[in-house]
């Protein structure tokens, strides 16, 4: 008998978020052949998802109104209601909101070890790495686990999506007991991100700096990443600025990212900066100043003024992503 | 209100990380409060400024950590309370079992973290302390307001604010936007000198025996491979922009 791989699946608005592909994907590297994997996916009208999940691997599903959206006390209710009959040998998550959450709280039920934000898994048997950056990047270490059960949540758009089998698996369904001692309980969402990409998921990352120069100023930031259905990010100047919400921030303190392209207007490059998104595939520096530290990591470079240059990208982008190829 | 704040000691962001004999070299390094911990003693000053009642900061690690303590006594906390711990090789699980153990013999009402460190990032250790005390928490928080024995926070998950209303005693772990961190004062640092700062052994600690142990452990550490500077491009903005979208379409092909 192999052991228990349980992946915590993620959707948002209904969909299959990639991660927990990425995370299926994660189970079968750091696991057997004969061990077995079971995506776990919580929420409410999820039967779509469901079934998409299944293409990849066993599923059971916790499908309830309570669980409409994440709520910290609810959501560690019902994933240790499905967990604890099945005594699994790891739990793995998304590096998300959800995953930093609930993650730590499930290492504390089961008394485990946690690696966090796992970028790679190498290694086979019983020494599997995992591989974390430290300072935002600025350093990695392997680590392993010294005991079991084992909990890990893996960085977005780092370790390849698992494919889709021929054939489906099985979905069982599993029932709710709502906690009747709920000390918490959400009064509002205000929802700013509605339809958009997430910072960490993302393939294409549009940021903004100081040189942005107002809230205003990311309006062509915002055009360029909607053509390269990318997200906008920022830098803590522009944060600490006003020019926009913290957590767009990318750096140290702040949101690690590491898409394909990553955009860089108006930013200078501070270090803290660099080790938030110099993990990135390809990186474009756009800035006035040919000094600026951003264009020793940038793989392109444009040293003109954004406000310029941002529009003219987002057009030549447009020209060849509308074009029949 | 008895608050608490958990606090970690971590490089000043702007250091550059070397390797010297396996280990992340720490000689000339500028040590600093977490970044995410300061926001969190920031809170627990407003509050106990509306509120009333104590501050105390409380720490694990070795002995370089006491500095980082006295500055936020220097900001106004009134107790420091340092858990010694010089093994480096300590992961979340032993630092949240050594806070839950010391946890479990105070009267708290309400513990303030950070949201994570910004040297190991894990973002662990504090939920894992709520859920071993069974207290309800909210990370990333970006406003507090208590009303008797409630709190209701703003929290940022993912970019949506979620306003939550929770009981006390509850954990809230601090994000960005959340106050703005005030500097010690003079007369601050002249008090600070004078006010309570216990050193726990780990075995002064109830409940705590062998069984601390790291369950995970590093096994290499490495750099990132340095970048090269790539190519800045030649000519007009507009000439640019083709050379730049003709270059990530077809030899990087990411487009």
């Amino acid at each position: 008998m192999g052991n228990t791989y349980v992946i915590v699946a993620e959707t948002k608005g209904g969909r299959l978020r990639q991660v927990s592909l990425e995370a299926i994907h994660a189970a079968a590297l750091a696991s057997h052949e004969e061990d077995k994997r079971i995506a776990l996916l919580l929420g409410h009208q999820l039967k779509e998802a469901a079934d998409e999940l299944a293409r990849y691997t066993e599923v059971i599903l916790i499908d309830h109104p309570d669980l409409a959206s994440y709520q910290a006390e609810i959501y560690f209710a019902a994933l240790t209601q499905a967990l604890d009959p099945i005594q699994p040998y790891a739990v793995i998550f998304g590096h998300t909101a959800i995953g930093r959450d609930l993650a730590p709280q499930i290492a504390a039920h089961l008394n485990a070890g946690q690696i966090s934000d796992v970028t790679a898994i190498s290694g086979s048997g019983d020494a599997i790495a995992y591989t974390r950056p430290l300072y935002a990047g600025k350093a990695f270490e392997n680590r392993q686990f010294s005991s079991s059960p084992q909990v890990i949540t893996i960085r977005p758009n780092n370790i390849a999506p698992a494919q889709p089998a021929s054939t489906s698996s099985s979905i069982t369904e599993l029932s709710y007991t709502p906690s009747t001692s709920l000390r918490s309980v959400i009064k509002e969402v205000v929802s700013k991100s509605a339809g958009r990409i997430d910072l960490t998921e993302a393939k294409v990352v549009v940021s903004g700096g100081r040189g942005v120069k107002s809230k205003a100023g990311f309006q062509p930031l915002e055009e360029l990443a909607e053509v390269l259905q990318g997200a906008v990010g920022a830098s803590r100047g522009a944060c600490d600025a006003g020019y926009c919400d913290y957590s767009l921030q990318i750096g140290q303190t702040g949101k690690v990212v590491t898409p394909e392209i990553y955009i860089a207007c108006g930013i200078s490059g501070a270090i803290q900066h660099l080790a938030g998104m110099s993990q990135s595939r390809i990186i474009i520096a756009i800035n006035k100043d040919p000094e600026a530290p951003i264009f020793k990591v940038a793989d392109y470079g444009i040293v003109g003024d954004l406000f310029e240059v941002v529009p003219i990208l987002a057009e030549e982008f447009r020209k060849l992503l509308c074009a029949p190829n | 209100m008895n608050i608490f704040v958990i606090l970690k000691q971590t490089f000043d962001t702007e250091e550059k990380i070397s390797i010297q004999n396996g280990k992340i070299a720490e000689d000339g390094v500028k040590f600093i409060i977490n970044p995410y911990d300061e926001y969190a003693v920031e809170e627990a000053l407003r509050q106990k400024e509306q509120l009333g009642g104590s501050v105390t900061v409380v720490s694990v690690g070795p002995a370089r950590v006491a500095e980082a303590l006295r500055t936020a006594l220097a900001m106004g906390a009134d107790e420091a309370v340092l858990i010694q711990n010089d093994d480096s090789e300590s992961d979340e699980f032993t630092i949240s079992s050594l806070l839950a153990a010391y946890f479990r013999d105070q009267a708290f009402d309400l513990i303030l973290g950070g949201y994570f460190s910004v040297d190991n990032g894990a973002g662990q250790t504090a939920v894992r302390l709520a859920r071993l005390l069974d207290i309800p928490h909210a990370s990333a928080i970006t406003h507090l307001q208590i009303t008797s024995n409630h709190a209701t926070v703003n929290r940022d998950a993912e970019g949506d604010t979620e306003t939550i209303e929770i009981r006390l005693p509850a954990l809230f772990t601090a994000q960005q936007g959340l106050n703005e961190p005030r500097y010690p004062s003079l007369p601050g640092i002249m008090k600070a000198k004078k006010k309570p700062f216990l050193t726990l052994e780990q075995q002064q600690l109830n409940g705590i025996e062998a069984e601390i142990a790291p369950k995970t452990v590093r096994t290499a550490l490495s750099l990132p491979a340095e970048r090269k500077s790539g190519r800045i491009l030649q000519g007009t903005i507009q000439e640019q922009t083709v050379e730049l979208v003709h270059l990530l379409r077809n030899e990087d092909k990411v487009i």
